[in-house]
């Protein structure tokens, strides 16, 4: 490989993939011969005008590094939620293959097993959804939302489950005194922490964010986006942040994908992305936001 | 036999802007070339317009490259053409060779002065409170008063933005420097204090590749001096508006 011998990595811990993505295709509907032809960004939609199926995503290729933080960006219906999604099996995709990285050996996501699956969900992956229900139990308190991760990774013990509740609470700065409180009588922001706290719970070395900040207040929303920009520097968790809010990008992604109906249609280093667009849609993206 | 070997040479190197919505081009920096060595800065002159700011965007690959080759000769002993790198190539160029410092500040919101230009020390694996110590020492060497320090740059005026800017610059201890008008919005006095900074850089065996404001930095400063012209397109609708 290229990129071999040529740099010797300055604390040896981030030029190491940690997932790869190849092909990557998630469709809703029948699906027809003529579906990939008829849709993706230059074709300016991502329905299929015969069949009437919807090309959520489309031969998606990347990679993530240990450590690092790649930004996908594009507006709704780009497919930018379904790679993550696709990734932490909440969709099954058709076509593609993701490798993720475990101790350095490769295990082919999506030719797991239920039980397998379950257990990199549950321990080596963690996800942060823009709505807070999809990510917590609401039934059970906060404390119980910790709880239940570290309960199904087999923490045996109900103090040392306790103790890393409150220990990870405390980092998300939820108050202590309301873990037995159910996630209904918190606000967004205080739901986004119990969930990050709540994705933590395993020290999960990948970790994906979809749009966590949509429709936070400004000051809320610069909250969490320092504590985990705080998280990804103090446990070198590598993370995927799916967002329409080139900010979000800016501050927390080293490289960026730009998503239009299913397909990448640029991706770069994120100053690059945003000052030296090359592509048509990126330019009017970065446009706009001025 | 190799210690006259350039750290960064460009060949040809070329900046085009294409803008879609507009169906236009428009040409930066034209068939650049130059050398920039270890212990030495090269100054890069020329009029508005000319690219000068191109070129050190592109090495830094904050700009894609038109045309043209960027040779880097990393700490390793490797050559590597920065315009065709890779990604995570270039970004650890960045963490641990190349630093590049604009007239411009931009760095994470809500955070200190001090946390900042120690940053770029922590990342290099320096300790804590050892960083904290050099960034005050930084800091109090540019003659930022100390009462800013716990605060974050954002409400600071010009010149003291641009010390801050400096500061993590330097704190970054790169092999090759990249400096765009480091002194364009600083008095005389602490101009002169950027002026000492740079020639102990120079001594300490750093490579700088720089634009400077005022004329007579580049003559005190410059062991190379690198002249850009304007693009043939640029200097006909100047001359037409002048």
């Amino acid at each position: 490989m290229l990129r071999l011998g040529l740099l010797q990595p300055s604390d040896g811990d981030n030029l190491n993939p940690i997932l790869q993505v190849k092909g990557l295709s998630k469709i809703y509907g029948p699906g027809c011969p003529s579906c990939f032809e008829l849709t993706g960004p230059e074709k300016d939609t991502n329905l299929c005008p015969i069949c009437g199926t919807v090309i959520s995503v489309r031969g998606i290729d990347f990679d993530l590094y240990e450590g690092e933080i790649l930004g996908i960006i594009g507006e709704s219906g780009s497919g930018k939620s379904t790679v993550v999604k696709s990734l932490f099996f909440d969709e099954t995709p058709e076509q593609g293959t993701a490798d993720y990285y475990e101790h350095g050996v490769p295990v082919s996501l999506f030719e797991q097993n239920a039980a397998a699956k379950r257990r990199l969900r549950n321990q080596s992956f963690g996800m942060v959804y823009q709505n807070p229900h999809l990510g917590l139990n609401f039934d059970i308190s906060a404390g119980g939302n910790i709880a239940e991760r570290l309960l199904v990774n087999g923490t045996p013990n109900y103090g040392k489950i306790r103790a890393r509740g409150i220990e990870l609470l405390k980092r998300t700065e939820v108050l202590i005194e309301r873990m037995d409180e159910k996630p209904s009588s918190f606000s967004g922001g205080m739901q986004q922490r119990v969930q990050i706290a709540k994705a933590l719970a395993t020290n999960p070395p990948l970790l994906f964010l979809d749009e966590v900040t949509t429709g936070l207040d400004l000051s809320v929303q610069a909250a969490i986006l320092d504590l985990i920009l705080e998280i990804q520097e103090e446990q070198k968790t590598a993370m995927i942040a799916v967002t329409h809010d080139l900010g979000v990008i800016r501050l927390l992604a080293n490289r960026t994908l730009v998503m239009k109906y299913g397909q990448i249609v640029e991706s770069g280093l994120t100053d690059q992305i945003l000052e030296d667009p090359q592509q048509e849609y990126t330019q009017k993206l970065i446009a706009s936001a001025l | 036999m190799e210690t006259n070997q350039p750290i960064l040479r460009l060949e040809g190197f070329e900046k085009t802007f294409y803008l879609h919505a507009q169906g236009k081009s428009i040409p930066s920096a034209q068939q650049v070339n130059l050398e920039v060595f270890s212990g030495q800065l090269t100054a890069l002159v020329g009029p508005t317009g000319s690219g000068k700011s191109s070129v050190l965007k592109g090495i830094y690959r904050t700009y894609l490259s038109s045309a043209g080759e960027i040779w880097y000769h990393t700490k390793a002993g490797e050559q590597i053409d920065i315009a065709q790198a890779q990604e995570h190539q270039v970004l650890e160029l960045r963490k641990s060779e190349i630093g590049f410092v604009t007239q411009f500040l931009h760095v994470p919101p809500r955070r200190t002065t001090l946390q900042l230009v120690a940053e770029p020390m922590i990342k290099r694996g320096v300790g804590h409170e050892e960083a904290n110590q050099q960034a005050g020492a930084l800091l109090d060497s540019l003659q930022l008063p100390q009462r800013l320090w716990e605060l974050p740059p954002s409400t600071f005026s010009g010149g003291e933005k641009q010390r801050v800017n400096l500061a993590r610059g330097f704190a970054a201890q790169p092999r090759l420097l990249l400096l765009d008008e480091p002194t364009a919005s600083l008095d005389p006095a602490t101009s002169e204090l950027v002026v000492q900074h740079i020639l102990k850089l120079k001594d300490a065996g750093t490579a700088l590749l720089a634009i400077f404001h005022h004329p007579e930095l580049v003559e005190r400063l410059g062991d190379v001096i690198v002249r850009l012209e304007p693009p043939k397109e640029t200097q006909s609708t100047q001359g037409k508006s002048r």
